[in-house]
């Protein structure tokens, strides 16, 4: 590339050659998830125009079913781009959605919402205290975090169901509009809203990437690099936790179950938005864009009548195309 | 121990890079039994002659004979086939693994059934430590060890493969003076048994307690092979530095500094770890302070107590007559302390982030705008900074790790400069720098002490230090053995000879 550049220079002048320069400069990589999204995108389209894949319908239901994991997995940016992981996601949310709908149903609908966020807050505490202060790696706290907060969820309601039967509960965190927009819909949007102005454009966000980027420069440059990785997964298990009202509100009731496995999704969501698994570099956005090309893989292979263990198959096989054309070099 | 034949012999050996030549015509013998010292200055070719006899190089012209028989190395398995042991400076072990393991990695003896057996590894490793006089256990895992038994786990794996000639690359240089002393006598032991050894070395005082000859090399040419009862530690100061012209790094004589009262930095008598022992000297506003040592003296330790890095275990540190807490790197900033750290590349920079985020990482709150970073205020400001430090970048978005060695490290002083600091720290700021921006560079700090900035220089490259420097602390195992004004020392000569302490 450097040899390119070089001889480009010297070759010089010219509108043309400018213009070819900066396509060849152009980190195209960056915008693969863009480009696979919109590909993806037409070739379902032209294929299943039969079936109604274009229908404004299903396209706000694929909005729809992605909402939580877009929630999760704006959290999970943030985690990945400060080179860390944070696997207890899914089993946060599930038993957020049990700690609201208990509470929900003994007080009332405010104390409900906090019983959720307090799970969030509880553990996204101890995962970035057991990282930041004890230097345990947080693949195994947040792994050993996500068998504890399913079986705390699973113990509490001894795996049965447990109802919603607020009705405001259920149209704000669920099935309701905000206007002639679905619920779901608005709080993802918001998540990416502010995950993408406080990773880009704050203090902050950009403390969270110079940690993932070189967390030796960041110390010596006067970070608190310890700070910042508690900071990262306190706030990827409240956003977590969020989402598993998300879960609450659209289902109707809360169980353990509710995001289980989601953490993989959300990974694989944060690393197709072109944020770097060795963290230093990230974004929002493509993690939206990542989610929804997710939903969109699911949506299209129901549609075109592929049985689940075939949708399985495919959807591993096009994310590991994606993320080999998006990687370095 | 006294045979005269040579154990390994180099022959008229050349070897160029990209058409600069990098050693002409050396010849060089070791031999069997002998301790034979190997110095140069930077750049004589040192590294690129023990490579050669490693095999990680190819010689363009000459011959290597081992034992008095012609042989080919071109690998690294060659030379150990030949009898060639390395004792690398950075250790090449592994440290999960125990250190029998280590030492037959890749070697391991095998029982009837082709699985390795663990039991005999044992068994060879105690072996071949009873015979080196040495005490270490052999089913320790490397990692739980201190640095001294890597080393001895080093030699034990060259013995192991048979090695009859080691190279030791600055073998002292990480460690304290009783495991020093125990080196010495191991080495001694070795040469009685008929190892050769081949010893890089920048103590003078350790050259001559131990080795029996010395070849100095200069711009890739040998320029003697002696006894070393036959030279003085002058002439092998002089053989090293030679006559060489820096005119671009030349001293040029300052105002004299305004000595105020009050110094703007203070060291009373801090310790930290073994390296940074009761040391006390004053820094005042517009003065450069050069900090002169060998590897290992404590140079770049005392500078990451003074930024808070390291814990202070004793002493106190004052800046601008206050008694300063400084507990970590950001409170040192607070202090308005700022650090050009070593390694600019593992410290100084985030690499795979853009120019200009690099230069704006310290200085977020002065573009912040309410809880925002406003970017066109970012933008304007690294554009100074980038036009101030005259980096060369297309365009500040580019990832500093496309910059080269000179432009990261401008980079780094921007970066930090752009905090104005009080007290500006710089450790080995021209490091893989060229020559053109190396005088830039100290160009730089010679402003920026005109501007009552009050600078500590770091460098093991003398005529850079007497080029900059008001005054030049010695550094000698964590103390301070020297404070001399700049107009007390004469040439990098006798900057050398304080320095060795001889």
């Amino acid at each position: 590339m450097n040899n390119s550049t070089v001889s480009t220079k010297a070759s010089g002048g010219g509108a043309s050659d400018k213009f070819k320069r900066t396509l060849r400069e152009l980190d195209w990589r960056r915008y693969v998830i863009y480009i696979g999204f919109v590909v993806v995108f037409i070739f379902f389209a032209v294929l299943l125009r039969d079936q109604g894949f274009l229908s404004p319908n299903n396209l706000l239901n694929i909005f729809r079913q992605t909402a939580t994991i877009t929630v999760i997995a704006v959290g999970m940016t943030y985690v990945i781009a400060c080179a860390e992981i944070d696997l207890s996601v899914g089993s946060v949310a599930g038993l957020s959605s049990v700690c609201t709908a208990m509470a929900l149903s003994q007080w009332g609908i405010v104390p409900g919402i906090l019983a959720g966020l307090a799970v969030g807050l509880v553990v996204g505490s101890i995962n970035g205290a057991l990282v930041s202060l004890l230097g345990i790696p947080s693949f195994l706290v947040t792994l050993g975090m996500l068998g504890i907060a399913v079986g705390v969820a699973q113990w509490i309601t001894a795996s049965a169901p447990q109802p919603i039967l607020n009705d405001t509960f259920n149209l704000l965190f669920g099935s309701g509009n905000f206007g002639p927009v679905p619920g779901l819909i608005v709080w993802s949007a918001i998540f990416v809203a502010i995950g993408a102005v406080v990773l880009s454009r704050t203090k902050f966000g950009r403390q969270v990437l110079a940690t993932g980027g070189n967390r030796t420069a960041a110390d010596f440059t006067g970070i608190n690099t310890k700070r910042i990785k508690f900071q990262v997964l306190l706030i990827s298990g409240v956003v977590a936790s969020f989402a598993g009202m998300l879960y609450a509100g659209r289902l109707e009731s809360g169980r353990f179950q509710w995001g289980s496995g989601d953490e993989l999704s959300a990974i694989a969501a944060v690393i197709l938005g072109g944020t770097s698994l060795f963290g230093g570099a990230g974004s929002v956005v493509g993690t939206l864009f990542g989610a929804l090309l997710i939903g969109l893989i699911n949506n299209g292979l129901i549609l075109a009548g592929l049985d689940s263990s075939q949708q399985q198959v495919v959807r591993g096989a096009i994310i590991i195309l994606a993320v080999a054309l998006a990687r370095k070099k | 121990m006294n045979t005269e034949d040579p154990a390994v012999e180099m022959r008229s050996i050349s070897k160029g890079f990209n058409g600069v030549n990098v050693l002409n015509d050396v010849a060089f013998e070791v031999r069997t039994g002998e301790v034979h010292a190997l110095a140069g200055g930077n750049g004589a070719g040192k590294s690129t002659l023990m490579k050669i006899l490693q095999g990680v190089y190819h010689a363009d012209a000459g011959s290597i004979l081992v034992a008095g028989k012609p042989v080919d190395i071109n690998s690294i398995q060659d030379a150990k086939a030949a009898g060639i042991g390395m004792v690398f400076q950075e250790f090449s072990l592994v440290p999960s693994l125990t250190v029998a393991q280590n030492i037959f990695l890749a070697a391991e003896p095998q029982g009837r059934s082709g699985l390795i057996d663990d039991r005999e590894a044992v068994r060879k490793a105690r072996e071949i430590f009873a015979d080196m006089e040495v005490d270490v256990d052999p089913r320790a895992h490397v990692s739980r060890l201190g640095t001294a038994y890597w080393q001895l786990t080093e030699i034990a794996k060259a013995l192991a493969q048979d090695a009859r000639v080691l190279i030791m690359d600055e073998p002292t240089a990480s460690l304290a003076r009783h495991e020093t002393e125990a080196l010495f006598d191991l080495v001694a032991r070795l040469k009685k048994r008929g190892i050769s050894i081949i010893y890089i070395s920048h103590r003078m005082d350790e050259v001559y307690r131990i080795a029996d000859r010395i070849t100095i090399l200069r711009d890739g040419r040998r320029l003697l092979t002696e006894p070393l009862t036959n030279v003085t530690p002058e002439q092998i100061v002089e053989g090293i530095v030679g006559k060489k012209i820096e005119g671009q790094l030349s001293y040029r004589q300052r105002d004299d500094y305004s000595a105020t009262a009050i110094p703007v930095l203070e060291a009373k008598g801090i310790s930290s770890g073994n390296r940074v022992r009761n040391v006390s000297f004053t820094l005042h506003a517009g003065e450069i302070l050069g900090l002169a040592g060998l590897m290992g003296s404590g140079r770049t330790e005392l500078a990451r107590v003074l930024f808070g890095i390291d814990p202070l275990e004793s002493g106190e540190i004052w800046i601008g007559g206050k008694k300063a807490a400084i507990t970590s790197p950001r409170r040192a900033i607070e202090a308005g302390l700022a650090l050009i750290p070593e390694d600019r590349r593992a410290q100084g920079l985030v690499l795979d982030h853009s120019v200009r985020d690099n230069l704006l990482l310290p200085l977020l709150d002065r573009i912040r705008r309410g809880p925002l970073l406003d970017t066109a205020a970012g933008k304007s400001l690294s554009s100074s900074l980038i036009k101030k430090f005259a980096v060369k970048v297309a365009h500040p978005g580019k990832p500093v790790r496309l910059l080269s060695g000179g432009n990261q490290q401008k980079v780094v002083l921007a970066k930090w400069l752009g905090t104005e600091p009080d007290v500006l720290i710089l450790d080995e700021p021209t490091a893989g720098v060229d020559i053109g921006t190396k005088s830039e560079i100290l160009d730089m700090i010679r402003e920026l002490a005109k501007a009552g900035k009050a600078v500590i220089v770091i460098s093991s490259e003398y005529p850079e230090l007497l080029a900059v420097s008001d005054r030049v602390l010695i550094l000698r195992d964590g103390s301070i053995t020297g404070d001399l004004k700049r107009s007390e020392i004469a040439d990098e000569e006798s900057l050398q000879l304080a320095v060795q302490g001889v």
